[in-house]
């Protein structure tokens, strides 16, 4: 290996690439390769544009997802509660702009207390998240199904639909940059930044290992409860974006919740939590919506498209928890360097290689507590 | 010691929970001029427990041992139309089209473990993976119901002793076998202790890798025979029947609400019996009440964390880390976790 | 290395697996698919209920024209004198679910039928079990009420035709008159089934309306819900084989009627070539339909939807060239109006086919005029507005 300047960085890069943390982004690239060869027109600035409006919820949601997965919980009601903005936002604004405003922050004042009911129930009266969330998404999507009627009102006002489904027109070289896009980027900047804060640090902690963070002074009540209203509040951002994408209807966010945990997993955090890179589970979003995109102009039968999504869903996660084991096996090497850089590996609580990098786990650990 | 007693506990939480959850229905139920232990009622009741509780006893068992399986309801669709085609509306055909379901059923059980136990990957994922796969298998081969099942292989759906349908005594008879399996074998035995601390289970001897391919294994076949049931009942195969039950989530549902821990380990058949029939009472009562539809939804969640609730309030210190780690290294986790923790 | 090779034998497995299911039928009896359009073979489409219900479209239907709901086409009529007795009569309902807009605009007039029907003395009471979209529950509701429902009919609203046959038969064998409606079951033995002509004529309008305004070798991209409910996939069947004659480029897509994916769909079909035409089996959809063709800036294709309001008032705000098919959603109050006739000793047709007519352009304002207020998951052809309540009812969207 090559230790210096700039082939440093670049056989850093590549190895990031196979790595199994690295693996989705691998994946994606491959993916967008993919289709790009099958329809040229889709490398062009302005279509990438519209790849990321379209992906723009969905990643927001797995951003959401993985502050929850990397605590140790699940949040299941994520689907339920898009679709209950949505019907929210169409049932109370209507076709009355001045209402976007107050009923914008009802919205997220609704998703927090979703988070907070959610995050009380796990850590208060110790019920399991997965079941707290499977029971808030039946209670949650049922209660607005019934409130509504079968959320049969229309869209609300255009002017708020223009917030994922607008933008600035007439950028130079993209031509259209969408809101959307650059909400998704304010709010990964703003989960990258949590992360590395000491909250980031607890989280994971809690996510390893409960009874150490506790025993560290974590807040573990708290931290955790934190994680739910910060996935019920990427939810309802979701949910504001695609009442501007797609309009009302009763059907949009279902399926979510799986669509959310799939994408973190497939960015290589780990079910169970403790292990976890926040910008990955992001990356995991954009590959599955570039799958599908990659079916549709492949033309492969609509029917088919699940099959395929499962087979690649277990191959990369088979991937990532094999080679990671045959990694560890054979001890650091070149892996500390360019892992170092990130929370997640050094906070690896089995890695028979941790003393090696004692150092490198001390700088990231300490900031946690 | 304590293990048992406090799946005693449970279980006997449980059956107060469904005693006092049947005398809340009588009452309801009475108030709009039904009896609710009339014989129709109580079949009512019997034959909504029949199904899930098929697959809540597989559920049981494959998260005794720290997975979960979310591929059951395509199992269950995949046997109807499997067992409705192979028999093709003939009486000689049933035996076979039997065996071949659970055949098959066994072998996507098995891909299942393999890919849980052997691949390393979390039950959830896997078995999400193996449902979409059955999904579009089922989506893209079937068109609609197919089949069609002889007159005497629906008399399984259709019949019963007294109140009491064939159906629930099979499934009654093989919740016994099960909890026997439990108690008696070894690979019993190894299930509650892989669920309960893969590592120790390692450090045992266990080939810790074995009770969850037989979990895994057993819980697809139970789910083909809830799909061999309601292909009995409906008399055909059904692509689309498994989930319209929602068995995956339902089924886990029933398993916790019965007090088995999900994160694998403590649990008993019984309290998941006890589980599916809390779900049997409730939606009989609320249909008999004409509750609205969306308003069901919404009772059953609140109900599900509830009772949930009741038990995991009792269970404070025996939480652990969620779903098994990585098992690999998990036997030095406690002097790497002081480093982190630090 | 023993764990190398077990890791081995397992991906093996696995991949063996995803090529189980990608290999949809044994490659011994399927012909390669690589020649252009092969002749459609679709399972669904059958050529006697094509013909016959391509025939009942043009077919003047019999009943009084101000009440489509009480209209039929080409009946063989029973004798119900063997049910004529006085007296409220007891209903049980067993009804598949109210999960989409269409069941619910229909769920709301017929309780509003039966408020007249209740206050008339001729119905008692209506006791309703709702299956939630589930054939298992259904089939169990229908037992419930054969053993303790007490009741005079029965009304069935199946959700799915073979499987719920056998029960069906139950309740026929107690000998009291059973209603069936929407879908239908494998037996004659309800007294009547109610519907509107049906899928394959829904398809027949649709696509000779896109054919119309279209080319051979246009692209029109088709909507579906979802696979394996017969009264959808026969609108699908009957449209595909005639775009297939035509000449017409169709794509299908299944999206469950989520918006979203409707939306992304025709924006990578924009990107592979231009889509002239849209065809959705229910126009739940219609609205994002358009939207993604606004978003991508280029011109609207022509588009079938439903009668849904969402669909029209978006029809008449963008002046697109549609068609707005129409299921009849008033069949639901026919089946209590049945109920009413049977038991008056009336008869009443063995297969009661209700009148289907597609909402063409030069209807849109009248039906849009009427229909003010309602909101967008209302259905323009719901037939109830001389009923109790109209229109609030339907505005405030209540569900009993």
């Amino acid at each position: 290996m090559n230790e210096r300047s700039i082939g440093q960085s670049l056989s850093r890069a590549g190895l990031t690439l196979v790595r199994p943390r690295g693996a989705v982004f691998l994946l994606l690239l491959v993916l967008l390769v993919w289709i790009t060869v099958l329809n040229p027109s889709f490398a062009e600035p302005g279509q990438l544009m519209r790849f990321i409006q379209r992906v723009a919820p969905v990643a927001i949601v797995a951003i959401g997802q993985y502050f929850v997965i990397v605590s140790g919980e699940f949040d299941l009601s994520m689907g339920s509660l898009v679709t209950a903005q949505v019907v929210i936002a169409g049932n109370l604004i209507g076709q009355d702009d001045s209402r976007s405003i107050p009923v914008l922050g009802f919205m997220l004042l609704f998703g927090a207390l979703i988070g907070l009911i959610n995050g009380l129930v796990t850590t208060l009266l110790r019920v399991p998240s997965f079941i707290v969330t499977l029971g808030m998404m039946l209670a949650l999507l049922g209660g607005i199904l019934f409130w509504t009627g079968g959320a049969a009102t229309g869209n609300p006002a255009d002017g708020f639909r223009q917030i994922g489904r607008g933008g600035i027109r007439d950028v130079p070289i993209i031509d259209f940059l969408p809101w959307s896009a650059l909400l998704l980027a304010v709010i990964l900047a703003a989960a990258i930044w949590f992360s590395r804060r000491p909250f980031g640090k607890s989280l994971i902690a809690v996510g390893d290992n409960v009874t150490m963070a506790r025993y560290a002074g974590v807040r573990v009540w708290w931290v955790k409860t934190s994680a739910f209203i910060l996935s019920s509040l990427s939810a309802t951002v979701a949910g504001v974006l695609l009442v501007g994408y797609a309009g009302v209807h009763p059907s949009v966010g279902r399926g979510y919740e799986f669509i959310a945990i799939t994408a973190v997993v497939l960015g290589g955090v780990v079910l169970g939590g403790g292990r976890g890179w926040v910008v990955a589970a992001a990356a995991g979003a954009f590959a599955l919506e570039a799958l599908f995109t990659l079916l549709n102009f492949a033309g492969v039968p609509s029917t088919m498209r699940d099959a395929i999504q499962g087979g690649i869903i277990i191959l990369a996660v088979a991937y990532s928890a094999t080679t990671f084991r045959a990694r560890r096996r054979r001890g650091p090497l070149e892996t500390s360097p360019a892992m170092g850089k990130r929370p997640d590996p050094t906070l690896d609580p089995v890695s028979p290689a941790l003393q090696d990098r004692e150092p490198a786990g001390q700088r990231t650990d300490n900031g946690g507590i | 010691m304590t293990t048992r007693r406090l799946r005693l506990d449970n279980t006997v939480i449980v059956l107060f929970a469904l005693i006092g959850v049947i005398i809340i229905g009588a009452v309801l139920v009475s108030t709009v001029g039904r009896n609710f232990f009339s014989d129709g009622n109580i079949r009512d009741i019997l034959t909504g427990m029949s199904v899930l509780g098929f697959v809540a006893i597989g559920q049981t068992l494959v998260i005794l041992c720290a997975s979960l399986d979310l591929s059951v309801p395509y199992v269950v669709s995949l046997s109807s139309l499997i067992a409705a085609e192979t028999m093709q509306g003939r009486q000689e055909n049933i035996l076979w089209a039997v065996i071949l379901t659970l055949l098959v059923a066994a072998a996507i059980g098995l891909a299942n473990g393999v890919i849980v136990a052997g691949l390393k990957v979390n039950g959830f994922i896997a078995t999400l993976g193996v449902g979409l796969i059955i999904k579009g298998y089922l989506a893209t081969e079937y068109k609609g119901t197919a089949g069609s099942v002889p007159w005497e292989f629906q008399l399984v759906g259709a019949s019963g002793l007294g109140p009491v349908p064939i159906s629930t005594i099979i499934m009654v008879g093989l919740a016994v076998l099960v909890a026997l399996f439990l108690r008696k074998t070894r690979t019993g035995h190894h299930m509650f202790a892989v669920g309960g601390n893969p590592a120790v289970s390692r450090l045992s001897g266990l080939r810790t890798w074995q009770p969850v391919v037989v979990a895994h294994v057993m819980c697809s076949v139970m789910a083909a025979l809830a799909g061999l049931l309601l292909a009995s009942r409906l008399g055909v195969g059904s692509p689309t029947v498994g989930s319209q039950g929602g068995y995956d989530l339902l089924s886990i549902a029933a398993v916790v609400l019965g007090g088995t821990l999900l994160l694998g380990g403590r649990g008993s058949i019984w309290g998941t019996i006890g589980g599916v029939a809390i779900f049997a009472v409730l939606d009989n009562v609320m249909s008999v009440m004409q509750v609205n539809p969306f308003l069901k939804d919404v009772v059953r969640g609140i109900v599900i964390v509830a009772a949930v609730a009741i038990y995991t309030g009792r269970a404070i210190e025996r939480r652990r880390a969620r779903f098994s780690k990585d098992a690999s290294g998990s036997a030095g986790t406690p002097p790497v976790d002081a480093e982190v923790a630090r | 290395m023993r764990r190398r090779a077990n890791v081995a034998i397992a991906m093996v497995g696995a991949a063996a697996l995803i090529a189980l299911a990608g290999c949809s039928t044994d490659p011994t009896v399927t012909p390669p698919e690589d020649t252009g359009t092969p002749p459609v073979i679709n399972e669904w489409f059958d050529q006697a209920q094509y013909d016959k219900q391509f025939a009942e479209r043009g077919v003047t239907p019999q009943g009084p024209s101000s009440q489509p709901y009480l209209q039929y086409i080409n009946a063989e009529m029973v004798d119900t004198s063997e049910f004529a007795s006085a007296g409220a009569k007891k209903v049980c309902f067993a009804n598949a679910s109210i999960s989409n807009p269409w069941r619910q605009t229909g769920w709301i007039t017929m309780n509003q039928q039966l408020k007249e029907l209740q206050a008339s003395g001729a119905i008692s009471e209506m006791e309703t079990r709702d299956a939630q979209d589930n054939d298992d529950t259904q089939i169990a509701d229908i037992d419930y009420f054969i053993e303790e429902g007490n009741c005079d009919v029965f009304l069935i609203s199946p959700n799915s035709t073979a499987a719920m046959t056998p029960a069906v038969e139950r309740a026929c064998a107690t000998g009291k008159p059973v209603i069936v409606f929407d879908r239908g079951v494998q037996t004659d033995c309800p007294v009547t089934f109610i519907h509107p002509i049906g899928g394959f004529a829904w398809g027949i309008d649709t696509a000779e309306f896109l054919i119309d305004h279209l080319q051979a070798g246009d692209k029109v991209v088709a909507f579906r819900i979802l696979p394996g409910v017969d009264v959808l996939e026969q609108r699908w069947a009957a449209a595909e084989k005639l775009f297939s004659e035509a000449g017409i480029d169709a794509v299908d897509y299944f999206t469950g009627a989520d918006p979203v994916k409707i939306k992304q769909i025709i924006s990578d079909e924009l990107a592979k070539g231009d889509v002239k035409g849209i065809w959705m089996d229910a126009g739940d959809g219609a609205v994002a339909a358009l939207e993604a063709f606004e978003d991508a800036g280029v011109d609207y294709p022509v588009i079938t939807g439903e009668d849904e309001l969402s669909f029209l008032r978006k029809w008449k705000e963008t002046g697109v060239t549609g068609l707005a098919p129409v299921y009849s959603n008033f069949q639901w109050r026919t089946t209590l109006l049945a109920v009413q006739k049977i038991f008056a000793g009336e008869e009443v047709p063995k297969e009661w086919v209700l009148p289907q007519d597609p909402i063409f352009v030069d209807e849109l304002d009248s039906y849009l005029a009427k229909n003010e207020g309602m909101p967008g998951g209302h259905y323009a052809k719901f037939g109830g507005e001389d009923l109790v309540g109209y229109p609030q009812v339907w505005q405030a969207r209540v569900m009993p």
